[in-house]
Formats: structure tokens, sequence, C-alpha cells
């Protein structure tokens, strides 16, 4: 399984990032090494407060680590940003208000200058990817909470990064909605062959979607286990009752249990 | 109708007050009238017709202001100087002026605001400040500056509303342009996006709720403050308000009273008419 992906595309090296608080420096990461490889579907899992979503906002330079390296398509997280080499796809969908749905999937190519053209044509094709088409001219408040999120996933893949970074994009969505973009995004994931990084909570919902399951613990933020998913890449929501599945979700929940007793 | 009567009511008690307040103030004048010519005290019900009939009462009665009113707005051509359709058009026309400089300005300062810290330390305290100084007692002052440097008396009144309108939209305007969330910014900064950016396409259009409720309270203060300098000019319902209390026409000072309240309440429902219609417009209310 490991084989079939490609070359290192985010490499992190003894990673540490203290957050300067009032009530004196936080350790959110330790030590972190992990080294993700091209058309990878990485997931972080761990309790809240073991770093997944700082090292996930680290490596999109959103914050800034102390100590180590991270490098992101071999450049600094910074310039990878400056390329635009990733999108990022928040837990809230955060879609403008006033913008329609087209408007918003276009708003990072209007920030990137893209000619009209080029935007309409770009925002029909991921309004497609993520079956929202014929919703471009709706406004947000028109939508499901599920349908803007997606409307968000097609904000990101608008402009071609080759990586998609994921805060806890299905979170606030009720179980049978994420189940439906689950399958949807590894769908997704099949067609584009990106690169992604999916923080999460939930055992199933990491174990079903990755390629890699990066278990995480608290206080020090840090890694726990890297496992490498034997599943296949096609994956019916079924293949959530297979033995193979129920063993990966035992070793990640082992993985967090010891996380959790050694603090 | 059932929207209206609670209204009404409260209303209509206003006016008994009103007319009971009248006959209680007014009442000494024809007490001492009739001292001074030797006669009895009026009876109560005679009392009450020549207080409610007096050419400067203290308290004119509410339809001798209605009556006032009316002949004001319509007893002579509109251009006239004794109308107050007339003085109304200068106050207007000064409060729109004044009204347009603040919110530019106001606008323009909380932009600074938000995107310097130099701004942000150092002229917020001075605009709070600025509002600190009573604005009766600065009024005359500018007039003489303004005057000293060769504006015409309507610039000068621009100014004074303005000095007044520009603080809400300030205020309203710097949170405004602060609502969007960190997450918000968040993905505006991992599309690189350069601060112009930002401001046009995240900040402005999230602070239009702000910059509305803004407009309403600097509109109805663009108003004070043109009245207020009204109060230094010739013209205007400030000038009506300051000859009618230097002539004891109590009942011409209501009336431009009551004229002043009326734009105020039509100027902030038509900003409150444009609000609905921009933020329904937007998708930021249903």
């Amino acid at each position: 399984m490991k084989d079939s992906f490609g070359a290192p595309v985010i490499v992190a090296q003894n990673l540490d990032l203290v957050f300067q608080t009032a009530d004196g420096p936080v350790q959110a990461l330790r030590d972190v090494s992990l080294t993700i490889n091209k058309g990878e579907f990485v997931s972080f899992i761990g309790p809240s407060g073991c770093g997944k979503t700082t090292f996930l906002r680290a490596i999109a330079a959103l914050e800034h680590p102390t100590g180590g390296a991270l490098s992101v398509n071999g450049m600094t997280p910074d310039e990878a940003r400056r390329k635009r080499a990733y999108g990022y796809v928040f837990q809230a969908a955060g879609l403008y208000p006033w913008r329609t749905i087209a408007g918003n999937v276009g708003l990072p190519l209007e920030i990137m200058g893209f000619s009209k053209a080029d935007r309409m044509k770009k925002i029909e094709e991921v309004l497609e990817l993520v079956e929202l088409s014929g919703f471009g001219n709706k406004f947000p408040w028109q939508l499901s909470g599920g349908m803007q999120q997606r409307a968000s996933i097609a904000r990101a893949l608008a402009f071609d990064a080759d990586i998609l970074l994921m805060d806890e994009p299905f979170g606030a969505l009720d179980e049978i909605v994420r189940d439906r973009l689950n399958e949807e995004l590894l769908k997704l994931w099949a067609r584009t062959g990106k690169t992604i990084g999916f923080v999460t909570h939930s055992i199933p919902e990491a174990v079903y979607l990755s390629t890699k399951i990066v278990v995480m613990s608290p206080r020090p933020g840090r890694i726990t286990d890297v496992i490498d998913s034997p599943l296949p890449k096609d994956r019916p929501l079924d293949i959530r009752d297979t033995p193979e599945f129920i063993a990966v979700a035992h070793r990640v929940r082992e993985g967090l249990r010891a996380g959790h007793g050694d603090v | 109708m059932r929207r209206f009567l609670p209204v009404l009511s409260v209303l209509l008690a206003l006016v008994l007050v009103w007319y009971g307040a009248a006959v209680k103030l007014n009442a000494q004048w024809e007490y001492d009238q009739a001292a001074r010519a030797g006669a009895a005290a009026p009876e109560f019900g005679q009392l009450v017709a020549l207080t409610m009939a007096q050419k400067s009462p203290v308290l004119p009665a509410p339809h001798q202001v209605v009556v006032g009113l009316w002949q004001g707005l319509t007893g002579q051509a509109i251009t006239s100087k004794r109308s107050l359709v007339y003085h109304a058009w200068v106050t207007l026309s000064g409060t729109l002026a004044g009204f347009g400089i603040g919110t530019g300005l106001g606008v323009l300062l909380a932009a600074a605001i938000v995107h310097n810290r130099a701004m942000d330390m150092s002229v917020m305290p001075w605009a709070i400040a600025s509002q600190m100084v009573p604005i009766v007692a600065l009024a005359p002052m500018l007039a003489v500056v303004m005057n000293a440097l060769g504006a015409s008396g309507a610039m000068t009144k621009a100014v004074i509303s303005a000095y007044l309108s520009f603080f809400p939209v300030v205020v309203g305007m710097v949170k405004g342009l602060r609502s969007p969330e960190v997450s918000q910014l968040d993905l505006l900064t991992t599309y690189a996006a350069n601060k112009a950016q930002v401001f046009w396409k995240l900040r402005l259009p999230a602070s239009m709720p702000y910059f509305f409720a803004s407009l309403k309270v600097g509109i109805a203060a663009a108003l004070v403050g043109a009245i207020v300098a009204e109060l230094n000019q010739p013209v205007g319902l400030g000038a009506r308000l300051l000859q009618g209390s230097y002539y004891s026409q109590t009942v011409q000072i209501w009336a431009a009273l009551f004229v002043a309240a009326s734009m105020a309440a039509v100027l902030v429902a038509l900003m409150a008419r444009v609000e609905t219609r921009v933020l329904l417009r937007m998708g930021m209310s249903r």
C-alpha cells in the first residue's frame, strides 16, 4: 500500500511548537516527526489538545513551529502558502453570506487573479466534483449544513492545489450526512489524486478514509502511533464491518488509550 | 388597528398631560393680569379658555402648536424667510452635507484604525475626547475660526454637523471591520490574499450591519449638529428656535422643534429602509 504513493510532500522532523499564553508557555507539539507522501490520505486523530489541529495549521503556515524542521513541497510552509500549495477546509463552512455559492467558490480564484472566463469554468468543474451543480446561484442560507460544507470543499479545490488540508470538516454534521460526505470525499480523492491531511475526532471516520492514521496524545501534543492502513483503496461503506477494519479501529483505540495512560 | 392602538393611547395620554401642564404653567400670567386689573381671579372654566389662547404662553397648548406649524408650513410661499419649509430645507441640506462628510471621514478613520496599530492607539482616545466637548460651547468658536478662514456659513454648519456624525460611524465601523472571525481571516491567509483584498472582499462587506446601525445614529447626530450651528446663523430651524426664544415666540419654538423632530424621524426611518434592503440583498438578514 505504502509503495503506491509518490515522493514525500510534507516532511516534519522533530517539530516543536510552544504557544506563549497568559498562563505561561504551552507545549502544543513536541518532537513530531512525520512524512506524508504524494497522494496519501492521512488522518490525525486524538483527544482535544493533542495538537492535531495545530500540526495541520503549522503545515498551512497559520502557526509557526518553534523548533525542528517542516517542509511542504520542499519549501518552507510559508513559501508553500504563498505559492498556494494547499486548500484548507475549516470546521465551519465559513461561506460569505453575501456571496452566492458560485461567488464563494470563486473567491480564491478572484484573489489569485484568474480571468472571469477561467473562474466560471473552474467553478462549474468543482461544483460538479462535490455534486452541487445547479446550486451556483443559491445563497449559503438556502443550503443545508452538509451542502454548505461541500461548497467549502469545492472552494478549497477550486485553484487546483495538490494538497488538501481539512480540519474536522464534518465535525458539526450529523452521522448520516457525515457518512455520505465521507464516501464522496473518498471518491473525490480517487478522482483527483490529491494529498489529503484530515483532522478528526472520530475513529470510524479516520479508519474509513485514511491510508495512514496518525494517533496523537495531549500534554504535550505528540504522535503515539502511525498506522498504515491495510484496507484497499476502493472502500464501500460496509467495509466498516470487516475484520480488517475492526482490527485497525481497535489499534487506533489502543493507541488513544495508551496516550492517555502515561499522562 | 391593533398595532396602532397602544401607540395612539400613549399619544392621547401625552396630549392630555400636555394640556394639563399648559393650564398650570400659563395660569400665573392670567392671575397676574386679573390682579393688575383689580378684577377677581378667573373661574376655572374661564381660566382654561384663557390659558389656551395666550399670545406668548409659557407652554403653548398642542392645538396652538399645530396651528403655528400649519401656518409656518403653508402660510406663505415656501421660499419666504418666514416659511418653515424654507428653514427646514436649509437645515436638511446642512445635515446631509455634514452627514456625508462625517460618514466618509468616519469610514476612512475606522479603516486606518483597523489597519494601523499606531492609529488604533492614538486616534480612538481623541475621537472619544472630541465628543466630550459640549458642542454648544465649541460651535461658536468653530464659527469664528471658520469665518476667519473665509468659509461660508453653510460650510461651517457642515463641519459642525460632521463633527458630531463621524463619531458613531468610527466606533461602529471599527467594530464592523473587526467582525470577521479568525477562521475567515485565516481562510484568506491561506489564499495569500493581500491587505487590500482582505478589506474589500471580507472586512467591508462583513461590516455592513454595523455600518447601517452607525448611520442611523450618525444622521440624527448630524441634524443636532446642524441645528446647533444655526444658533449662530440667520436661517435654518436652529435660527428659528433662537429667534423664537429672543422674542418669546414660544409657539414658533415648538413648531420648529416639531419640524426638527419629524425630520429626524423621517431620516432615521429612511436609513432603516435602506438598511433592510441592502442587508436583504446581501443575504445578511432574512
